[in-house]
């Protein structure tokens, strides 16, 4: 049985409020905050795009899991802000760690879950013994059009996690994982386009919150764990208020969500985001506790899996990079200007 | 056994931007009236070494020393281009002293010239950048004014070097140009000005910045057993050295003492039986005011630490203690890169020749020229004193 | 587009990663890799070394007037970074926020250098990071 051997997270230390964005739309921030759950947002500086965010948390998940960067066999990159639309960005990842050529690796996109649906093709080839270790990233610079609701939420992050099989070096088991996948246009992005389009409220109940469900659903009626058989949930957060409710549909409290519930303070990271919960997840996870983690990807589908965590978490923690710590370690807040210059949205000289 | 060497002719263009003037028109400037200094004729001359740095970034042009020579007039001699950076003017005196020094040639012609302003300062910029490493400098956006800035960041931790005494090297050097009608600048500054200019990469102004500047230079070198022949004041060349070191900054030794100044200035004060205590007028490679500073240090007239202060003092104007950058300099005589060697050493015989003008300094018996290429990789030293 | 692909290429090594060379005779480390050995010369053998990345700021200075290549970039910080085992190395210095001064420790971060238009290549690179 495949699990997990290390994980690592990237945060970029930029950070805008929502009352920076609302005030120059003229919006009520406080409206914003309740109803969307979210306080501020990660920005990438400058010179950070999906590729640098992927490398910065694949290096700290080969740093994590002890590995020999030689013996990756496989290396996806989940995003829908790959920096080329042709050029992958798991080449760049593979030079940066010291992966050998003779690793498998592609580029995903399924809007935001391609990075879970690495980790499930990561374990296909572990299980199936083709490779020994396997990583996925998810890592997006999301965009959301300026005035837009989706402004206060995309955000910028990512996590890489690297599936293996030697019971001495899985830190947590992934005990199963399934899919629900059908074609709902909620939101998408054409080839080109410079921003995303979204269906307004019919991105809620026909595209999350039935995906989520329907894949939740789906593990707890074929494994026969009922919500309070896991110590913590991770559910895609695309704002800080969704997971929340979906959720407690689902029968979980808000003390399981809690660890992993990062929107409110990091924005939507897109591919990142679920990835970023899970990861944050597993820094307080101790032996023996299951975790439940649904993601959910436009388009639209959602991959759920059950992790639960070996005697070896312990012993690795040390090498881990914290995500809560990553996230408030050191931020820089910037205005509405700043944002719009280092997102690249003035043209000027 | 090597002969030994003189100058019997200088000649400068006016430097500036010099929008009227591409590459042939200044070269002819400056070349004409060097073998008219000299009084030589175009079919005396024996071989023409060329310096020049980027003339195919700023113009499109290579092969400068073929044209040169034909511009000059002179028929079908040898003529060779020399690139070294902002020390190419340097470095083709250099080769002209040894192939007048090697009885190989009697009479020969080094030029130097660079027109820069057609192209806009930012091109110009990048074009300077070869001059240090581009794998690793340029490539990283870090510009000649970076790499001089943090030397000067460095100097100032070590030695406590200040903002002001860097203004101060460009105050005087504008004093100085100011007396020189070929200089860019005839504008005096003051401290204040300088520390009030745009800041270009910190601790560097604008007004610590050499320009960016069109011009030519020409030198005539003949052996000097034959120089009287052409030119009742001769002045010898008394020695020619040179040195390399790393182009990046980085791998240094240290960031703030050029090395090969101090090889090249060891060697040539040896070679010339001269101590630093007898240099009466320097022309030294201030590009950025920091270097001036350096170069102080690294040629010997003052203790590593102490050039700042000396400046400050006001001990390197004219007639002071040692006149430093009489023409002007780089800052404020102008810099077009692949002249400036040779310019140096035209300011140092009018110099020992008392032809200086209101820039005169009295007694002047012993010179020296100091040309740097990029950050200090090349550095050129040449001594010269009044042949009788 | 400017600059051709090649030239990225044959350097990913050392712009992604800090490997220079160290001297298999005398021990010498070097970044970026030299083929010869500074103090070995003709005798010296060399072999890849990976460089942690950690070290402190040697000098530093802001480039506010910089080279159309990073006319969108400017201002940027730029630094000499005297790395723990032993080489100097150039660099753009990240702004955290954190102050910096010469003496400051600094970690390698992997970050973009610069977009080579609207078509060309996106260049990567080591940048360090005031800690």
């Amino acid at each position: 049985m495949s699990g997990i051997v290390g994980y690592g997270a990237h945060v970029p230390i930029y950070r805008i409020k929502v009352e920076e964005i609302a005030k120059v739309w003229g919006e009520d921030a406080d409206a914003i905050k309740s109803g969307l759950n979210i306080r501020e947002k990660s920005v990438p500086g400058r010179d950070e795009d999906a590729a640098t965010i992927a490398v910065e948390a694949a290096r700290r998940a080969v740093r994590h899991s002890g590995i020999n960067p030689k013996e990756m066999g496989a290396v996806y990159v989940g995003s829908e802000s790959h920096p080329y639309a042709v050029k992958p960005t798991a080449t760049v990842v593979i030079e940066s760690i010291g992966a050998s050529s003779s690793v498998m690796a592609a580029d995903l996109e399924f809007a935001c879950k391609a990075g879970t649906a690495g980790i499930q093709a990561a374990m296909g080839l572990v299980d199936s013994g083709m490779i020994k270790y396997g990583m996925s990233i998810g890592a997006d610079t999301s965009q959301g059009r300026p005035g837009d609701a989706l402004e206060y939420t995309a955000s910028a992050g990512g996590a890489a996690f690297i599936v293996g099989k030697d019971k001495h070096e899985v830190i947590a088991n992934i005990l199963k994982t399934v899919s629900y996948t059908s074609d709902t246009p909620d939101f998408w992005r054409r080839e080109g386009a410079m921003f995303p389009t979204h269906s307004g409220r019919f991105t809620g109940e026909p595209g999350y919150f039935r995906h989520i469900t329907g894949a939740t659903k789906l593990m707890l009626e074929t494994t026969g764990f009922k919500p309070v058989d896991f110590t913590y949930a991770v559910f895609h957060q695309p704002n800080g208020k969704f997971p929340m409710v979906v959720a407690k549909q689902l029968g979980f409290t808000e003390k399981q969500i809690e660890p992993g519930l990062l929107t409110p303070v990091i924005g939507n990271t897109y591919s990142g985001a679920s990835m970023l919960g899970l990861a944050s997840t597993l820094d307080v996870a101790k032996p023996g506790e299951r975790i439940l983690v649904t993601s959910f990807g436009s388009g639209a589908g959602s991959d759920s899996f059950i992790i639960e965590a070996t005697e070896n978490i312990d012993a690795k923690r040390g090498m881990a990079t914290k995500v809560r710590g990553l996230i408030d370690s050191n931020k820089m807040y910037i205005d509405y200007a700043t944002y719009l210059k280092d997102k690249d949205f003035i043209k000027g000289r | 056994m090597m002969r030994e060497v003189a100058v019997i002719g200088v000649g400068l263009s006016r430097f500036g931007e010099r929008w009227n003037a591409g590459l042939k028109e200044l070269m002819a400037e400056a070349g004409v009236a060097a073998i008219e200094d000299a009084n030589v004729k175009s079919s005396d001359v024996e071989m023409l070494f060329g310096g020049t740095m980027a003339s195919g970034r700023f113009m499109g042009q290579e092969h400068i020393a073929a044209l040169m020579s034909d511009e000059l007039g002179f028929r079908n001699i040898p003529a060779v281009r020399i690139e070294n950076a902002c020390a190419s003017g340097g470095s083709a005196l250099r080769l002209g002293y040894m192939s007048v020094a090697s009885g190989i040639h009697d009479i020969v012609v080094v030029g130097g010239v660079e027109k820069m302003t057609d192209v806009t300062s930012a091109e110009a910029g990048t074009a300077l950048g070869g001059a240090g490493d581009q794998e690793w400098e340029l490539f990283q956006g870090i510009t000649f004014p970076g790499l001089y800035a943090m030397m000067a960041k460095r100097h100032m931790h070590e030695y406590g070097t200040t903002e002001e005494q860097l203004a101060s090297v460009s105050v005087k050097n504008h004093d100085n140009a100011y007396k020189n009608k070929y200089a860019q600048f005839h504008k005096k500054i003051t401290v204040q000005e300088v520390l009030d200019s745009k800041m270009v990469s910190d601790p560097l102004k604008l007004f610590d910045c050499s320009p960016i500047s069109d011009g030519a230079a020409a030198l005539v070198l003949a052996p000097l057993e034959v120089a009287r022949k052409y030119n009742d004041t001769p002045i010898k060349i008394l020695a020619s050295e040179q040195a390399s070191d790393t182009l990046r900054l980085a791998a240094r030794e240290s960031l703030t003492s050029i090395k090969a100044t101090s090889i090249a200035a060891q060697k040539a004060y040896k070679h010339a039986k001269v101590s630093a205590k007898d240099i009466s007028i320097a022309e030294v490679h201030d590009c950025f005011t920091i270097a001036e500073i350096m170069a102080m240090e690294d040629l010997g007239f003052y203790d590593k630490g102490k050039a700042a202060k000396a400046v400050e003092n006001g001990e390197t104007r004219l007639n002071a203690g040692i006149s430093i950058n009489t023409s002007g300099g780089l800052k404020g005589c102008g810099h077009p890169v692949g002249a400036t060697g040779v310019k140096q050493a035209v300011e140092v015989v009018w110099q020992l020749r008392g032809e200086a003008g209101e820039r005169q300094v009295k007694d002047a018996r012993i010179g020296l020229t100091h040309n740097v290429g990029g950050s200090g990789a090349t550095a050129v030293v040449h001594i010269f004193g009044r042949a009788n | 587009m400017e600059k051709p692909s090649a030239g990225l290429w044959r350097k990913i090594k050392p712009r992604y990663n800090l490997v220079g060379s160290q001297c298999k005779k005398c021990g010498s480390t070097y970044f970026p890799p030299r083929i010869v050995c500074k103090n070995c010369g003709r005798e010296s053998r060399m072999e890849d070394r990976q460089f942690a990345g950690d070290g402190e700021v040697v000098s530093f200075t802001t480039i506010r007037v910089p080279p159309d290549t990073f006319k969108d970039e400017a201002p940027y910080i730029v630094g000499i970074i005297k790395l723990s085992e032993g080489p100097n190395v150039e660099g753009h210095i990240i702004d955290n926020g954190r102050k910096v001064e010469v003496g400051t420790k600094v970690k390698a971060a992997f970050r973009r250098m610069y977009v080579d238009g609207e078509e060309g290549l996106i260049y990567y690179h080591y940048k360090f990071e005031p800690i």
